[in-house]
């Protein structure tokens, strides 16, 4: 039989929603500031998480310089301490690494690499950065309001976040902070909808979702995870914020401040504990699940081999997210919950390190037998396997519950979550960076610096955190400014004014990186439309950068995975989603 | 090629920093030593594969490094070796899972015999209280706090009539006899850490939290606060001194009570309820 399916286009639908109407400014305000297209709202979210990931840099500095050489720096008193570190988690946590991978990547990937010609609703889009914006100049606010910002540390855990015995508590710091947190939601909620409508209606013919890079994939699970998590904390801070302005009591039982019976009462403060882990633990895979799913794409790129088990590796994604909403109380097991529960959650904690571990192996399943060029992205997804895998081990000791006992609140902990959701989400930003650079500017990056800044992050930021993670073996405490107690019998102060000297190094090493991205934005190299030679569609715009809309007259059409490398008998080693070309046999997804 | 130099070097150099630093827990001085040994187990487990995994990049990239002439072999699937990869995984996490459930039903199971002693934390430093001669402590609760009821203890609950007070004290404990510690907060949480007794349990204000121990060591063991309470939270500190039983029974015939804290105040017998 003649068969129908040799054609290339065959199995092709034809278009069924009409090519996007897009609105075209007509203004240098709506061209310029309040652009909706994805690809700038993207870079505006980029630069705008990027000055704030700054100033949280500064402070991780600050906080270094008191542990490694305390008593010297008198203006990093205990209350400054725990200002920088509370300023420095929520920062680095929601403003830069969220705000990054979903607004940023997610901007300006999805819709070039679903074939879209931009968000399906741009205005909520670019709504969307201008809210984030407000809460970022509400968060910075807070460091000049009288009192400083909150010192309630990251997890803002009540009754202390609002009381006088904590920096902030009583005066405008932690108001701003929750009210700062609170529009974030507002305006990520805009956002999220938007990339979450775009995968799932906006894709060009034939790119089923099957067919979709795991980039997308991984931006698309975590932005639906976000949409889920994100109003446990919302309403955590809408009532912490009417505990502290109103006087109601939802997370306040009765207490005694410094001798001072206050009127609150009835309330619990475990509460909050789980509404904020509820959103905190499934917020750790927000951030991961991006990092995983363009990890996967660099590696495949830069081998020249298609992702091992492509089916497998979404489906470890899809359970991953959904397992993650029900491990939260292992934040939790130290914490005065009833104790059985720790059953329950170290099970389920140590349930997900399956389908994690099955990831990890997959990506370095796609090294063997491929053809590794060792380019800078490459390089950072290396980087990136080393200290997830390393950060990902150390989480199996703290979800075990009994071994947590000892663990919990000490530096151990510091330096597990560091190494599996700072370091490694971090090192694929800029593995992404390297990687996508060309496209957005049309130039490459310097390698030469981009190498300096490759070695000196990735061998720093392991002697930063490996060597923490036996400052708390030894026992002692986290968010502790300095540190003297009869436990210690080595002497930790030689191995804390190293780690400190690392921390200073690494950080010196990306203001060089800043340097490279403006520089380069001149003098770089022309990159051309495909200069890695990759297949996804992003890769195949008709300008580079992609203009308006993104594909000129027609959307492309998709005949086949993201993953064509080193086909046998295929002319190059790659063939472009959009290549009607020869029809792949395998054993795989279509 | 440096990579791969690099990516062996990691490996060696965590291990070899783990086996000759320094730094290492400080000696036990409590009965979990079964808590010690599921770390060990864990640090055995996940060592071994941290190293398999690096050294397999390492080999990879250095020996499937881009030379001239080289394609990558096309493969886009293995179920068996998939299939396989998950099971000893998870044969790998059930040996670490299945000890640390087991000692934590230990861990969540008071022992009948073991005496009550309640911490009780506020900012920014500790106190105790003992069950005097009935061994049962009174009740308590932030309404009835005072200057001279520090703790809050129910001045209408003939239990606490015999119980020993320590207001910003330490703590002493007979060698060798199981503690239930009984944890409470007046004002904000805090966390009641020893080091060496390897537990740790966060007290909340408005609830009662709780864990056991034997200490197994005599001695004075430094507390220390886990869970961030304000700008004190570092240097919130007192000591458990840990001593044999005569020594112990000497000093506690020499404390304080409740009734006698309350300065002559006759202390009504409550109803049964
Ligand atoms: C070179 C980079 C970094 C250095 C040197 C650094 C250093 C530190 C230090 C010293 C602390 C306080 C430890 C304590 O006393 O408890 C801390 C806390 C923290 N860091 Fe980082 N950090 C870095 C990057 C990051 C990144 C990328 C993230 C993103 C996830 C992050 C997230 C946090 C969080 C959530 C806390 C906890 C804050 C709290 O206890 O409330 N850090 N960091
Ligand atoms: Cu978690
Ligand atoms: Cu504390």
């Amino acid at each position: 039989m003649a068969n129908a399916s040799d054609r290339p286009d065959a199995g092709i639908p034809p278009a069924e929603v009409p090519d996007l109407a897009l609105p075209h400014p007509h203004s240098w305000w709506a061209k310029y500031v309040f652009s909706q297209d994805a690809k700038y709202i993207a870079i505006q979210y980029a630069c705008t998480a990027t000055a704030i990931g700054l100033v949280a840099l500064v402070l991780s500095w600050l906080m270094r310089l008191q542990l490694g050489f305390p008593g010297i720096f008198d203006f990093i008193t205990p209350e400054a301490y725990y200002q920088y570190i509370t300023m420095h988690g929520m920062i680095m946590v929601i403003y830069l690494l969220t705000a990054l991978f979903l607004g940023g990547f997610g901007n300006y990937l999805i819709p070039l690499m679903v074939g879209a010609r931009d968000m399906v609703f741009p205005f909520v889009n670019m709504l969307s950065y201008w809210v984030y914006l407000l809460a970022v100049l509400v968060l910075v606010a807070s460091f000049f309001a009288p009192g400083g910002p909150t010192g309630a540390g990251w997890t803002l855990y009540p009754p202390q976040a609002i009381l006088s015995g904590t920096p902030g508590g009583q005066g405008a710091g932690i108001i701003l902070m929750l009210v700062s947190l609170i529009l974030f939601i507002i305006g990520f909620t805009m956002g999220g909808l938007n990339y979450v409508v775009t995968v799932l209606q906006a894709r060009t013919r034939g790119m089923t979702l099957m067919r979709m890079p795991l980039t997308v994939w991984g931006i698309f699970i975590a932005t639906v995870m976000a949409l889920l998590a994100f109003p446990a904390l919302f309403v955590a801070c809408v009532m912490m914020l009417f505990d502290r302005l109103l006087g109601t009591s939802f997370f306040m039982p009765a207490l005694v401040e410094m001798g001072q019976q206050l009127s609150y009462g009835g309330g619990s403060p475990i509460v909050f504990q789980h509404l904020f882990w509820f959103f905190g633990h499934p917020e750790v895979y927000i951030v991961a699940l991006p990092a995983f799913g363009i990890v996967s794409d660099l590696i495949s790129v830069h081998a020249r081999k298609n992702i091992f088990g492509y089916r497998m590796m979404v489906w470890a994604l899809v359970i991953i997210g959904a397992l993650s909403f029900i491990v939260w109380a292992h934040h939790m097991y130290v914490s005065g919950m009833h104790p059985y529960f720790g059953f329950f959650f170290a099970t389920t904690t140590l349930i997900i390190a399956v389908p994690t571990a099955i990831k990890v192996y997959n990506w370095v399943l796609t090294l063997w037998r491929a053809d590794i060029h060792l380019t800078l992205p490459m390089l950072f997804a290396l980087a990136f396997i080393v200290t997830f895998v390393n950060g990902g081990l150390t989480g199996l000791f703290l979800g075990n519950v009994v071994v947590d006992v000892p663990l919990s609140d000490t530096m151990f902990v510091v330096a597990h979550f560091h190494m599996v959701m700072g370091v490694a989400p971090i090192l694929v930003i800029f593995g992404a960076i390297y990687h996508w650079y060309p496209k957005v500017t049309g130039r490459m990056l310097n390698v030469g610096l981009g190498h300096i800044h490759f070695w000196v992050t990735f061998v720093g930021a392991y002697a930063i955190f490996f060597p923490m993670h036996y400052v708390g073996l030894v026992g002692v405490p986290r968010r502790y400014p300095e540190i003297e107690a009869t436990f210690i019998t080595t002497p930790i102060a030689g191995l804390n004014a190293f780690i400190s000297v690392a921390a200073l190094t690494v950080g010196a090493a990306q203001i060089l990186f800043l340097f490279n991205l403006f520089w380069s934005l001149r003098n770089g190299r022309e990159a051309g439309p495909n200069p890695w030679r990759a297949c996804s569609l992003e890769w195949q715009t008709p300008e580079t950068p992609p203009k308006h809309g993104n594909w000129g007259k027609e959307l492309p059409v998709v005949y086949r995975w993201a993953y064509d490398y080193s086909v046998p008998g295929a002319p190059e080693d790659f063939i472009a989603q959009n290549d009607p070309g020869p029809r792949v046999e395998r054993d795989g997804p279509p | 090629m440096i990579m791969a130099w690099v990516l062996v070097l990691v490996v060696l150099g965590s291990v070899i920093f783990h086996l000759v630093s320094p730094w290492w827990w400080t000696p036990i001085a409590s009965n979990w030593g079964y808590i010690d040994d599921t770390l060990v187990i864990t640090f055995w487990i996940t060592g071994i594969v941290f190293a398999a995994i690096v050294l397999f990049m390492a080999y990879c990239v250095y020996r499937f490094r881009h030379q001239s002439g080289r394609t990558a072999e096309y493969d886009p699937e293995n179920k068996r070796l998939e299939i396989w990869l998950s099971v000893v995984t998870s044969l790998g996490v059930a040996a670490m899972l299945a000890p640390g459930l087991i000692v934590w039903k230990q861990f969540v199971t008071v022992p009948d015999d073991a005496t009550q002693v309640e911490v009780v934390g506020q900012q920014w430093f500790w106190s105790y209280r003992l069950p005097g001669e009935d061994g049962r402590l009174g009740s308590s609760g932030v309404e009835w706090i005072s200057s001279d009821n520090p703790l809050g203890v129910n001045p209408h609950d003939r239990f606490g009539a015999d119980d020993v007070i320590v207001e910003g004290g330490n703590l002493r404990l007979p060698i060798g006899k199981p503690v239930k510690v009984v944890l409470r907060s007046v004002d904000v949480l805090h966390d009641f850490y020893v080091p060496e007794f390897r537990a740790k349990m966060d007290m909340v204000p408005g609830m009662v939290t709780y864990f056991w121990f034997t200490p197994t060591r005599t001695g004075d063991f430094e507390v220390l606060c886990a869970e961030l309470c304000g700008t004190g939270h570092a240097f919130m500190r007192s000591y458990v001194q840990v001593q044999e039983q005569a020594d112990y029974d000497a000093w506690l015939a020499d404390q304080a009570t409740f009734a006698s804290l309350q300065q002559g105040q006759p202390v009504r017998v409550a109803k049964q309820p």
